[in-house]
């Protein structure tokens, strides 16, 4: 039952132009493929490690794929030939590609059906594996049982994964849901993945597999003693966007921040490149039953939270839009919204209020991650505190699916171990304290709350019906989200982007997927 | 009451009661000795009568608010604290200044450099919006203001700089890890000088954490902390060109 008011046609409208502009971008993203979307299958068939001078070996792979010209052609079918040909897994032909020993573009070519053949057996053990950890997680939350929701999500963020391991545990034993642990500085600018266990890091500690595989043993454990499932989060955005992906539904993770418009405003990640890249890692992200978290919060952190509420209500339907295209169902759809705006401005929690409930009801089984307070902290931390426990309690009256505490030293350091419990304690408090809240209460016909999130849905249909006539990609260079404007050619990864080959075929995009693309 | 400004202590209810409020945790399972030793650290701090008032059990560690007397003292008369000494001027009169004294366009970079990805200080200072009311640099008439962003490297930042031929490079630390600004603004400051522009740019930094004596120890020409709006460094930049001949 709608508290709000909304008027339905408007939301199917907004629905309807969301469609038909991530149609448009899908014809594009099914032309091409991308150096990382190739790196992912060869992850995927098999290939890790690092030759001697560190570069990963899909790196290896695909780069003389790239160099031959054969990018196009998809690195599925070079590396097939190469399995049909010379009778080794895919590991050995990449270490004797990294060994100059072998060059996979160069062997005589077996017939197309053969290989395809070979590749989807392959294929077939990874997404074997990966539907294993989907069970295993829905075992484990059947056995221990899950925290209630809003989630509760915490960062850690070290840069030693040893140490993060610590963090997490301790924010567990105090109620932690989520534990998200955050990439060091500039990962998202790397176009390879790093390797093995990672002990340096700054504001953050690297995505690697082994760091995955550490800190996911750790939350099983702690997540045993404390008797809940701990879900486990990173970032699969930026340049490696897919292969995170690949790597974190091989090591069980559960959430994944996951936007290709972040990467492009606010990581200046080529528009081409990263929209091919979203495509495969939602696929994968989908298939492993990971709820994807979008970054729209982001935007108010650069643009107006009262002036550009809209502008994330828009990117929240393009985003539900292209992740229903790589098979993800609203219950992983983890859409991002944010609590932004200035403190000091009347009603301003009326607004925040009408914001989160009309996102709420727009999008009524996404868990919706709701961000806290950023642009408005000031190292007063007493207020912070408060402004926290603020948007704590629109969370719970407005039944927010992820909730990312806000830590009272927001706009210091990074968070001390005991920023963290009072945190916890903070929301547990609220969420407890006002638990049906949001069941009691009605909002007043035509008062602030309703015509506020009347207004906000109305600027949103309208600016994607302008988005639906113009292009995605226009309406980006026109700095129409979060005022950060971006070229079609600029940013960084372009020249790993190729237009695919007639032959071309990636196997795990029809298993995942169930469908030819 | 009477205040005896060479001897200054904090101050609760009472005139010189020293009352001074803690928190932190000790890596110590939690329990009576863990008390006891979060008391013993705060005396050894130089504090007086320590009142453990909270205390939480974080399994493994120990959480602890606590309250206690400060006993020294500070001569508040001998206090010197270096600013940056530049009057003021708003926005109309910085953009009459530039007409007047500099007669074309002041050029200024910034960004938030290193591993910050905090934009909220630098766009405060440059954006069009400004912050509070304060209208940013790039609504002034005579600026070209460019805003580069977050985490940009002190080498693309000197690259911006000499490209643009910048006549003042902003750059705003934010939020940091063990201190890692410190070394990050030497680096910067080393660049400029390898690229021998240093003393053509007027260098400022800024950030909560960020005061003008840091600055000025750094190699900076200014630091401004909390409550900087863009007319404060507009006024220093101006008037700093025109100082040493920059116009």
């Amino acid at each position: 039952m709608s508290k709000l008011n909304l008027d339905q046609t408007l939301i199917d409208s907004s629905r309807n132009s969301a469609r038909k502009i991530v149609d448009e971008v899908q014809k594009f993203i099914d032309l091409h493929t991308t150096t990382a979307t190739e790196r992912t299958i060869a992850r995927l068939l098999g290939v890790d490690g690092v030759d001697d001078i560190g570069k990963p070996l899909p790196n290896v792979l695909v780069d003389s794929i790239k160099e031959g010209n054969g990018l196009g052609r998809g690195l599925a079918y070079w590396l097939g030939n190469a399995v049909v040909q010379t009778g080794d897994t895919p590991q050995e032909i990449a270490e004797k590609v990294s060994r100059k020993e072998l060059d996979i573009l160069r062997l005589p070519t077996a017939s197309e059906e053969k290989i395809k053949e070979t590749v989807t057996d392959m294929a077939k053990v990874a997404v074997e594996k990966i539907a294993n950890n989907r069970k295993k997680r829905e075992e484990l939350i059947s056995v221990l049982g899950e925290g209630r929701k809003p989630y509760l999500y915490v960062i850690v963020a070290t840069g030693n994964i040893y140490e993060d391991v610590e963090q997490a545990k301790s924010a567990v034993r105090q109620g932690a849901d989520i534990i998200a642990v955050i990439r060091t500085t500039g990962q998202s600018l790397l176009d390879y993945v790093p390797y093995g266990p990672t002990t340096e890091g700054f504001g953050g500690t690297y995505a690697t597999q082994e760091n995955f595989r550490i800190m996911r043993k750790a939350l099983d454990e702690v997540g045993q003693e404390v008797g809940r499932y701990i879900r486990l989060c990173n970032y699969c955005s930026g340049l490696c966007m897919p292969e995170i992906a690949a790597m974190g539904a091989m090591e069980r993770l559960d959430v994944m921040l996951n936007d290709a418009l972040y990467g492009i405003l606010f990581r200046d990640i080529n528009m081409q490149r990263t929209l091919v890249d979203q495509f495969f890692s939602r696929v994968i992200n989908g298939f492993a039953g990971i709820i994807i978290n979008t970054g729209e919060d982001n935007y108010l952190t650069t643009a107006d939270a009262v002036e550009e509420a809209h502008t994330v209500l828009a990117s929240q339907f393009i985003n539900e839009q292209f992740a229903l295209k790589a098979g993800i169902p609203e219950e992983q759809m983890g859409l991002g919204h944010a609590f932004e705006m200035n403190p000091d401005i009347e009603n301003g929690f009326l607004l925040e209020l009408a914001q989160a409930q009309m996102a709420r009801e727009i999008f009524p089984k996404a868990p919706l991650k709701y961000m806290p307070p950023t642009k408005y902290m000031t190292g007063n931390i007493f207020k912070g505190h408060l402004q926290n426990a603020m948007f704590n309690l629109v969370s719970i009256m407005t039944n927010q699916g992820i909730q990312l505490l806000g830590m009272l030293t927001e706009a210091i350091h990074t968070p001390h171990l005991h920023d963290r419990y009072l945190s916890l304690e903070n929301a547990k408090y609220i969420f407890n304290n006002a638990r049906n809240l949001g069941d009691e209460i009605m909002f007043k016909e035509g008062g602030i709350i309703q015509t506020r999130a009347q207004e906000v849905l109305k600027k949103a249909e309208e600016l994607l019906r302008q988005i639906e006539r113009e292009g995605l990609f226009a309406t980006i260079e026109q700095g129409k989200f979060g005022g950060v404007k971006r070229s079609r050619t600029g940013g960084k990864g372009l020249d790993g982007v190729a237009k695919k080959d007639p032959g071309y075929f990636n196997p795990f995009i029809e298993l995942m997927l169930g469908g030819e693309r | 009451m009477k205040v005896d400004l060479t001897k200054v202590k904090p101050y609760g209810d009472t005139l010189n009661d020293g009352m001074v409020q803690l928190s932190f945790t000790l890596p110590v399972p939690y329990g009576d000795e863990a008390i006891e030793a979060a008391r013993q650290l705060v005396r050894k701090m130089g504090l007086e009568e320590p009142s453990v008032v909270y205390s939480k059990d974080l399994v493994g560690f120990s959480y602890f608010i606590v309250y206690a007397k400060a006993t020294q003292t500070v001569d508040y008369t001998k206090i010197e604290v270096p600013k940056v000494d530049v009057e003021v001027m708003d926005k109309e009169q910085v953009e009459e200044y530039i007409r007047e004294n500099i007669k074309r366009n002041v050029v200024i970079v910034g960004a938030c450099t290193g591993t910050d990805a905090h934009t909220v200080g630098i766009d405060a200072i440059m954006n069009m919006k400004g912050y509070a009311g304060h209208y940013g640099l790039e609504r002034y008439e005579g600026i070209d203001a460019y805003n580069l962003g977050s985490q940009v490297p002190n080498e693309e930042l000197v690259a911006k700089a000499i490209e643009l031929n910048a006549d003042a490079i902003l750059v705003s630390q934010v939020v940091t890890q063990k201190d890692v600004h410190i070394p990050n603004l030497t680096q910067l400051v080393e660049l400029l000088e390898a690229e021998g522009i240093r003393d053509k740019v007027i260098l400022v930094c800024g950030g909560p954490r960020i005061s003008h004596e840091l600055a000025k120890e750094l190699g900076y020409d200014a630091g401004f902390g909390a409550g900087t709006f863009a007319e404060d460094v507009a006024s220093f930049v101006v008037t700093e060109m025109v100082k040493r001949k920059l116009v």
